[in-house]
């Protein structure tokens, strides 16, 4: 069994979020006005300045994961929440997400895994399987809730923009 | 099987007789809302068409509507670029619904929606803004969407893969007390149901209390639904939707009552007598930690916001101003009036309402939103504190980490400004 494991993708745990982070939180209000996906990025958590400062440096490398509560992503609609986390090229493991944003995410690209019973520390490696999120430091393991198939086909597309290109390619044509 | 309203509705516009919760459809959209980040939707859009060959145009320019509201007048350059942007496109493009920044148009996204007889009964409305919820006021499946997909909208007149959410009916008997409001009801049910409780699902509002309560009230219910997780908030249609239809949004022609039937499926009944609902709070620093006002009286504040898409209506300014005229507010105290839109500002004027807010010291802003996100004027100090009729109170909302914010209905906020804390409006009305 652990040898077939390591053929999922690692990450390290970078950071811990309580239940109910906010976009306002992940991308505060007065940067809205900054809307292309190559700019958000520098905005991301501004308001958890050593957050903002450790993904800015690079003191969090790209891929690395965040580990969050119930109903990551409340609030506001803004995608600059989604863009700004996927510029970094993050994974988002929490227990549960908000609708738009996971929305938003799914159309972006940016990795989501909603795994209920998560628990792991800064710095834990993980393991991303398809259907567990394995904590190879601490050993335990976590089932993860799969992505109902409407999504998983936005993300097989490889994001909203491409889905939708070829549904409107396959209506001017039929139509 | 019976279906709730969503279902029928979302049954109506993806052209099924029946749907199903957990059913994935593509619902046509009867109206499209995008405010300042249409910016982001064109570029967006672009993108979709990108090596197509295919010009870019929208699929319905009559559907969709853009509103500035977010940041009006620009504050930034930036922000004038991207509504230059915008203008531009609307113009290419033949968007009729478009309000600028205009006191003969204008106002927030919201109000100017239903006020212009945009939203009907029946209708799916998205909008790239969370409070899209708003419209279920008046029987529309309205709901919130990013810009990425609002872009897919504009395109293709459908919304993709929407998953029919199922319905929690909440049914609220007897008569809301003097001064307590559709505010005070709403954010009691978010304490209830707290801020996830709704996740991917509607709220559904039935009972004697929604039967008797205006618009301008049900528009507060189903605007705040989305901060208990809600994809939507809904108030089966009746007479008093005809009657603002009718008489406030100048609608003509047939409008369609649609009603859940009566074996309708649901996820959930939150069933309450609201005769002896108390003022509530939502404290510092999410939308769910509501406390009853007595819980939080006499607590110091600096600034005192009436406004935003939730309660800038008339009928807020007016409870307001009959706390306030002929009063002033504290000296320690700051006040800030948006009104939800020019026509609001309008009437509230033609009806005295600003005159009383104004001879009580209160500063009457442009109608806008931007106070209640931090985007737009009235930012808080280091360590203050706001009390407010906006929706959100999450850390860093008002554009100030550093900050406190409390949510409240006008009629709290009004007689909180008087004393400078907390307070109840019942003993402000003793006082008179």
């Amino acid at each position: 069994m652990s040898d077939s494991s390591s053929l999922h993708p690692t990450t390290r745990v970078a950071w811990k979020l309580p239940d109910d982070v906010s976009t306002d939180v992940i991308y505060p209000g007065r940067y809205m006005a900054t809307v292309l996906p190559t700019e958000t990025p520098q905005y991301a958590f501004a308001d958890i300045a050593a957050l903002n400062k450790a993904l800015l440096s690079g003191e969090i490398p790209r891929g690395s994961a965040i580990v969050a509560g119930r109903n990551f992503g409340c609030g506001s609609s803004r995608e600059q929440a989604a863009s700004t986390l996927k510029g970094h090229e993050l994974v988002i493991i929490a227990k549960a997400f908000a609708r738009i944003f996971v929305q938003n995410a799914i159309n972006l690209g940016l990795r989501t895994i909603v795994c209920p019973d998560i628990d792991a520390n800064v710095g834990d490696e993980l393991e991303l399987g398809e259907e567990r999120v394995i904590d190879r430091t601490t050993g335990k393991s976590f089932a993860t809730v799969p992505l109902p198939r409407s999504r998983q086909a936005i993300i097989d597309a490889g994001g909203l923009i491409p889905y939708t290109r070829k549904k409107l390619m396959e209506s001017r044509r039929t139509g | 099987m019976g279906m709730t309203v969503a279902q029928k509705i979302l049954a109506r516009a993806s052209g099924r007789a029946s749907v199903s919760v957990g059913d994935v459809v593509e619902p046509r959209v009867d109206l499209a809302m995008s405010h300042e980040n249409a910016a982001l939707v064109i570029n967006q859009f672009r993108e979709v068409f990108d090596g197509t060959g295919l010009e870019a145009r929208v699929w319905d320019p009559s559907k969709i509507a853009i509103i500035f509201d977010h940041r009006v007048p620009a504050e930034s350059a930036k922000t004038a670029t991207n509504q230059k942007k915008i203008r531009e496109f609307v113009a290419a493009q033949g968007i009729t619904k478009f309000h600028d920044i205009r006191a003969d148009q204008g106002g927030i996204c919201h109000q100017v929606l239903p006020e212009s007889g945009y939203v009907l009964p029946g209708s799916v409305v998205v909008g790239t803004d969370s409070h899209t919820t708003t419209h279920g006021a008046l029987g529309a499946f309205a709901f919130g969407i990013g810009a990425t997909e609002m872009a897919s909208v504009w395109a293709l007149g459908t919304a993709l893969n929407v998953e029919v959410p199922a319905t929690i009916k909440v049914v609220v008997s007897g008569t809301l007390p003097e001064l307590v409001s559709a505010k005070d009801l709403i954010l009691h049910l978010i304490g209830r149901l707290t801020a996830e409780g709704a996740n991917y699902k509607v709220l559904e509002f039935h009972g004697q209390a929604i039967r008797n309560m205006p618009t301008s009230g049900r528009l507060v219910l189903c605007n705040m639904s989305v901060e208990a997780g809600a994809t939507a908030g809904i108030v089966p249609p009746d007479a008093e939707t005809l009657r603002y239809l009718h008489d406030v949004a100048h609608v003509s022609g047939p409008v369609d009552l649609v009603r859940p039937d009566d074996d309708a499926v649901y996820a959930g009944t939150i069933e309450f007598d609201c005769s002896d609902l108390t003022y509530q709070i939502a404290c510092p620093h999410s939308v769910d930690n509501v406390m009853a006002l007595s819980e939080v009286v006499g607590t110091r504040v600096d600034q005192i916001v009436i406004g935003s898409c939730t309660n800038g209506r008339t009928d807020d300014l007016a409870v307001a101003a009959s706390i306030l005229s002929g009063r002033t507010i504290a000296a320690n105290v700051r006040m800030l009036v948006f009104p939800a839109s020019w026509r609001v500002y309008e009437e509230a004027l033609r009806r005295g309402f600003i005159a009383d807010l104004m001879g009580a010291g209160a500063v009457i802003m442009n109608p806008g939103c931007g106070c209640c996100l931090g985007v737009h004027q009235g930012a808080l100090g280091d360590g203050e504190v706001a009390l407010s009729t906006t929706n959100r109170n999450f850390l860093g909302r008002m554009g100030n980490p550093n900050a406190r914010v409390y949510l409240c209905s006008p009629a709290v906020a009004a007689a909180s400004a008087l004393t400078g804390s907390i307070s109840t409006p019942a003993a402000a009305r003793v006082n008179t």
